[in-house]
């Protein structure tokens, strides 16, 4: 493996008219990684994963991709990377096994047709036509030619959006498939579980920049608690006296629920109910889970990922 | 799951040009447009424009006596065709329209018509000769007829380079210009330039593409005319051909032009109507060009499609050899590079 990283860019900004999509944005992705960038619909993460596939320029910044720039190596890149476009629509008349051999033919090097197909578990399918594939199958299609080049970085653009938990499931495992061999992938999503179970590291965008950087663990830690509990109750309750409750973290109200970061469930739950009952309130929901990447990004923005 | 990468693959250029015929051959509405229906509009037009043997003119003459010997002289004509009815019979006949003369008996014998009618007018120049004939006039000078109904002159000839002009201008328009278009909505442009696939590769296959379908289009129009209509080739096959295949090229590049920034596929429908309505109209693929005002003949003349059209008809129709259809030649060069070099340079990838 080189020493450089597999991705680099820094100060990355891209314009679209009056609109600053990508606001400075720096990444290092090492090769061997499995890097996500997570975030809301119009974060940006589309717009920077196509600045470093080649297929838009940044109005400013630099890119480096295997150690080399676009300007300079562009072809000698395009046979090292796949690639999965967040919309992509195959050509509808084509089967599957025309629509890989067309992709196989544009790579010097990659793996036969019959063994693409049963990677992606399309070998039963390979005499459909694209338009007549569910969702999963087509997602899984995509991810087929993506794969024809036998890329050392694979971009996939919201993998999953839209799949049911099943098919879903079935592209996590290819992906973990293909992070054993070692080699590098940069994927964008708006699913923290997804990022959660194939991320090794993952870089939360808002608003053009990167507002978080580290393992989904250290994140997840970085909110102080690990637990999260949600609630409503019938009257207002002052969140500077829920703050002072011993073990919470952080309190967030958002529209009529509240919701503490606590370190240990078992020890600060009785003392919230104490303090709800101490202060005349009746509560009318109650619901606990273990904090996810998307209490960081409430943590870190007020909002949820996927307002 | 390991696998092991090969460097055996088959040429990409192939694989495209596959890809093109596939997605043609498996939608049956450009099956139709491309091969069925200028065959099917040749023989509609065929058969509406076809020849008819001539038709006789209905001549009425008054019953009367003496009116016998001119009745049995114009039965003997094969462009009269005569009735014998009675005076008031023969005047409403003519007035209706049934007859378009009516041979009135007396001393001078008297022809009742309607001069603004031209059939009547005829009807006059006829049965007066025939009269006058079967009468014992002889002609001062003799005269000998020569028909020009034989294959080569019929408009069935005149219209199949025609034809085969325009569909070749309308399948290459819509079938690179639209299907560019349809493939950047579906942004299947950008997921192929997003793979190593070579630029020229992929619009080279469109181009041959073109030369394909022409291997079925030409045989196709001309076979069918040839065997239903008689319509004969007086010049060099070849020369057809390599017409066809230049002009094939040119309307390849139009429509990559057209389609080399559209959006849409409503902007790429409208330009491409607007860039063959005209042609459709001007460059006599149904008409003569000759019908349009002297002013703007210059301007049709350069047309792509008028070029192609007097080309091929000059080869089919007259015989002519390769140095005849130089201009027309150097014309469609000139709409097809122009066409090329300006789609290239601002054709929108992304």
């Amino acid at each position: 493996m080189t020493a450089c990283p597999a991705i680099r860019c820094c100060g990355l900004v891209k314009d679209y008219g009056a609109v600053r999509a990508v606001n400075g944005l720096d990444l290092e992705v090492q090769a061997g990684e499995c890097f996500g960038l997570l975030g809301p619909n119009g974060a940006g993460k589309t717009t920077t994963v196509e600045i470093l596939e080649g297929l838009l320029n940044a109005t400013a910044g630099e890119v480096e991709i295997l150690g080399r720039t676009w300007g300079s190596a562009g072809d000698w890149l395009r046979q090292r990377l796949g690639i999965s476009l967040q919309e992509t629509n195959l050509t509808d008349k084509l089967t599957v096994e025309e629509t890989l051999r067309l992709f196989r033919s544009f790579y010097a090097a990659g793996p036969e047709v019959p063994a693409l197909l049963e990677l992606v578990s399309l070998t039963d399918k390979r005499r459909s036509w694209y338009t007549k594939l569910s969702g999963g199958q087509k997602q899984r299609l995509a991810v087929a030619c993506a794969l024809a080049g036998h890329p050392e970085i694979l971009f996939l653009d919201e993998p999953t959006s839209g799949l049911d938990p099943q098919s879903r499931r079935q592209l996590w495992g290819l992906i973990e498939g293909f992070k054993v061999q070692g080699r590098t992938v940069l994927l964008t999503t708006h699913y923290m579980e997804e990022a959660e179970r194939l991320c090794d590291r993952v870089a939360i965008i808002d608003k053009g920049k990167v507002i978080a950087l580290g393992t989904p663990r250290e994140l997840i830690q970085s909110l102080g608690g690990t637990e999260v509990v949600e609630f409503t109750c019938d009257g207002p309750v002052e969140e500077a006296a829920l703050s002072a409750l011993p073990g919470v973290h952080a309190v967030k109200g958002r529209n009529d629920s509240l919701s503490l970061t606590v370190e240990q469930l078992h020890k600060t739950l009785p003392l919230l109910l104490m303090h709800l009952q101490r202060s005349g309130r009746t509560l009318t929901s109650l619901s606990t889970h273990h904090a996810t990447l998307e209490d960081v990004f409430v943590n870190l923005t007020g909002r949820q990922l996927r307002d | 799951m390991q696998i092991q990468p090969t460097t055996e693959r088959q040429h990409p250029l192939w694989q495209l040009i596959l890809m093109r015929w596939r997605i043609f051959a498996r939608e049956p509405g450009a099956v139709f447009w491309t091969y069925g229906f200028p065959v099917l509009l040749a023989l509609v037009l065929g058969i509406a424009f076809r020849n008819r043997p001539p038709e006789p003119v209905e001549v009425a003459v008054q019953a009367s006596p003496g009116g016998e010997a001119w009745r049995d002289a114009l039965a003997k004509e094969p462009l009269v065709h005569v009735h014998w009815l009675k005076a008031e019979e023969a005047h409403r006949a003519l007035r209706v329209g049934k007859v378009s003369l009516v041979v009135r008996a007396g001393q001078p014998r008297t022809y009742e018509f309607d001069p603004t009618r031209p059939e009547s007018r005829m009807a006059r120049a006829l049965v007066d000769d025939a009269l006058q004939r079967a009468e014992g006039r002889a002609d001062v000078t003799p005269v000998k007829d020569q028909l020009v109904t034989e294959p080569g002159s019929r408009y069935i000839d005149f219209l199949i380079p025609g034809l085969l002009g325009f569909n070749l201008m309308s399948s290459g328009l819509w079938g690179v210009g639209f299907v560019l278009v349809e493939m950047r909505v579906r942004k299947l442009i950008k997921r192929m330039t997003a793979t190593p696939m070579s630029r020229t590769h992929f619009l080279l296959s469109f181009v041959f593409m073109r030369g394909l379908f022409l291997v079925g289009e030409l045989p196709l129009l001309l076979g069918f005319a040839h065997w239903v209509f008689k319509v004969p080739i007086q010049g060099s096959l070849l020369l057809i051909i390599a017409l066809s295949t230049l002009g094939s090229l040119v309307f390849a590049g139009m429509g990559l032009l057209v389609g080399c920034r559209a959006q849409n596929t409503q902007t790429v429908a409208g330009l491409v109507n607007l860039v063959t309505l005209p042609m459709a109209i001007c460059s006599g693929v149904f008409f003569s060009t000759a019908r349009f005002p002297e002013v703007v003949q210059p301007f049709i003349s350069v047309l792509p499609l008028t070029a192609l059209i007097e080309s091929v008809r000059a080869v089919m129709i007259d015989g002519a050899g390769p140095f005849a259809v130089a201009r027309q030649v150097a014309i469609l060069l000139g709409w097809g590079v122009v066409s090329f070099a300006i789609a290239l340079r601002l054709f929108r990838w992304q």
